[in-house]
């Protein structure tokens, strides 16, 4: 069976369990995030899965082999680090060619295979230089490149594009997402920025406190968060109380919204709507009664905020979709109903 | 931090104290010392103010040729031993907690108040025949009777490592405790074992702080003068011994002082071969 599949893995540091009997299965060639705030156990799970850490119970299979008890040094794995532990004594080349020359491959061989894979990163011509001398994004290629050098099964990242600068960093996910569909390797990301999971991810994982939260693709977990912490970690959402009125209705802050439906058995309950699906109309008879509070124009998108209820209520919309919405008006806000999400409480 | 260059004489001002200092306790002496190297001796008294090369040209001798090669030679074998020796232990002990590094590290810092003479002596009385530790490998079945392990050039070696050692460890413990751990991760993800990437990885990147501290090592062991006539025979004496020796029993002055500006210019040169070997490494 090929892939990688983990099985109930537990980590534990003395009294408290940093990874907590979670149990994931990754096809072959498919783009994995590992997303979480920090302390939530997912460079801890990462690290099992390279053999840097030993699990505490639990198994990892890889194409049908247990590797859980087999050394780092020959899983067949390449990992890219947060601090991308480029050797500063060797140049690019020497950096790239290392785990060839460690399996005694010969000069012609490695120089063929470094061409090869600098070609590949876009930096054909510098194999000489040291790794002192490159820019940031530079290293990051480097580090990525180095990671590949033996067609691993599998392809392990770190953080790996913290230390970029934001513009660097949006440019290098598209080209890891598009270096990873060319080779097909199936790969594995940590990181906890959100962007980065839906740029390139074709399974988010969601952590929490050791466990997983959420597993899905990119847009299922945006559309349909398992609960207020997943909703709340990825994008911008509004989390507002619902709860049904005596006729059975479900309303939102005094507002009806039909086809909605609480849990069977409560009669309150969560639901998370995104910014881009509110929509405003004239105060009055179905729709949630607000006032603007304030209003950010920021050119390509307008964040409207809205105070109703007690809470405020972010909108988002096009500056031609909302051009007349001022500060202090009052504002009917309505949720269209197939966009609301009922999270589990 | 920002750092500007001085640009007026009071820039420098903080600097006038330690030059002072050095001028007075260093400069000062020191020439002396090389004028002095130049003077004549004279049998009866002391010495007269003169300028020749007599002092210096008793080095050519087989007797000062060989104590110098040897002062050498232990100094290297000093400065080897206690790199080897403390590398692999600060590496490991870095990747300890930090409460077993601070009990560590204070222990060496103990072993630091120790005087050389104590040293020295404590060593004496480890080696000796009558209650040695030799006593205690026939205690164990090791040995089938006490031997005297000194006077000898091991027991002046180990003297010298042990008392070399702390300094060592002090030197390198910064340098490891910075050391990025993922390097060696990386290595490892890459394919090498974990000693291999400890050689492939650790060794390399701290290259110069292992020059360094060999340089520290063997300038600290060039100087020793109590430990090889404690545990050692005649012909395990350094330079030192003989300079001293020239200087207090024989009253030979200008022969004394050549062969201490002998070993300090040997000093110097070692610390500008570092130095140099640095700088060939940051150009790369």
């Amino acid at each position: 069976m090929p892939g990688l599949s983990i099985n109930s893995i537990t980590k534990r540091f003395a009294d408290f369990a940093a990874v907590d009997d979670i149990s994931l299965s990754v096809p072959d060639g498919k783009f994995v995030c590992l997303l979480g705030p920090s302390g939530c156990g997912k460079t801890t799970l990462l690290r099992m899965i390279a053999g840097l850490e030993e699990p505490t119970s639990g198994a990892i299979v890889l194409d049908g082999d247990d590797i859980t008890r087999v050394p780092t040094h020959k899983r067949n794995l390449g990992m890219v680090f947060q601090s991308l532990a480029l050797f500063p004594h060797l140049t690019v080349g020497e950096n790239i060619a290392y785990a060839l020359r460690i399996r005694g491959a010969s000069k012609d061989d490695q120089r063929k295979r470094v061409d090869e894979l600098l070609a590949m990163i876009h930096l054909t011509g510098f194999a000489d230089r040291p790794v002192a001398k490159l820019s940031g994004g530079q290293r990051q290629r480097v580090a990525i490149a180095r990671a590949l050098a033996l067609s691993p099964k599998l392809f392990l990242l770190d953080e790996p594009l913290s230390a970029l600068d934001a513009k660097l960093r949006e440019a290098m996910q598209v080209e890891l997402r598009q270096l990873q569909q060319r080779l097909g390797i199936t790969t594995i990301v940590v990181t906890h920025d959100q962007r980065e999971a839906m740029t390139m991810a074709d399974l988010v994982v969601v952590m929490g406190k050791g466990k997983i939260l959420q597993a899905a693709s990119p847009i299922e977990i945006y559309r349909k968060p398992a609960d207020a912490f997943v909703a709340d970690f990825i994008g911008i959402t509004n989390l507002l109380p619902a709860e049904a009125d005596s006729a059975g209705r479900t309303t939102v802050l005094g507002a009806a919204v039909p086809g909605v439906a609480l849990p069977t058995g409560s009669a309150k309950a969560t639901i998370s709507i995104r910014p881009e699906d509110i929509h405003f109309s004239s105060p009055g008879a179905g729709a949630i009664a607000g006032t603007v509070s304030f209003v950010r124009d920021l050119g390509g998108t307008v964040e409207t905020f809205v105070e109703a209820g007690g809470t405020t209520i972010v909108a988002v919309a096009t500056p031609r979709e909302r051009p007349n919405v001022s500060v202090g008006q009052a504002i009917g806000v309505v949720l269209p109903p197939e966009s609301c999400v009922v999270l589990q409480p | 931090m920002r750092r500007e260059p001085p640009r007026s004489l009071a820039d420098y001002a903080p600097l006038f104290f330690p030059a002072l200092m050095l001028i007075v306790f260093f400069v000062v002496p020191f020439s002396i010392m090389i004028a002095v190297s130049f003077f004549k001796r004279n049998p009866a008294g002391f010495y007269t103010p003169d300028f020749v090369f007599d002092n210096y040209a008793r080095f050519l001798t087989t007797f000062f040729g060989s104590v110098l090669g040897f002062s050498l030679l232990l100094a290297i074998l000093v400065a080897v031993c206690c790199v080897v020796i403390a590398f692999p232990f600060t590496y490991l002990l870095t990747k300890r907690s930090r409460a077993v590094q601070t009990v560590w590290l204070v222990g060496l810092l103990s072993v630091l108040s120790l005087s050389e003479v104590i040293i020295g002596f404590a060593w004496s009385t480890l080696f000796s025949r009558t209650a040695g530790i030799t006593n205690l490998f026939v205690a164990i079945g090791l040995m089938k009777e006490p031997v005297a392990l000194l006077p000898s050039f091991w027991a002046v070696l180990t003297g010298m490592v042990y008392q070399a050692l702390p300094y060592t460890i002090l030197v390198l413990y910064p340098a490891l405790v910075r050391l990025d751990p993922t390097l060696l991760e990386a290595a490892r993800t890459l394919g090498a074992s974990p000693v291999r990437a400890f050689f492939n990885v650790v060794t390399p990147a701290l290259r110069n702080t292992i020059v360094a501290t060999l340089i520290m090592v063997f300038v600290f062991a060039l100087g020793s003068y109590l430990l090889p006539q404690i545990l050692g025979r005649p012909s395990n004496w350094t330079l030192s011994v003989l300079i001293t020796d020239q200087a207090i029993y024989q009253s030979n002055m200008p022969f004394a002082a050549a062969m201490a500006v002998f070993l300090v210019l040997i000093s110097l040169a070692l610390v500008g071969l570092t130095l140099l070997a640095g700088r060939k490494e940051n150009a790369l």
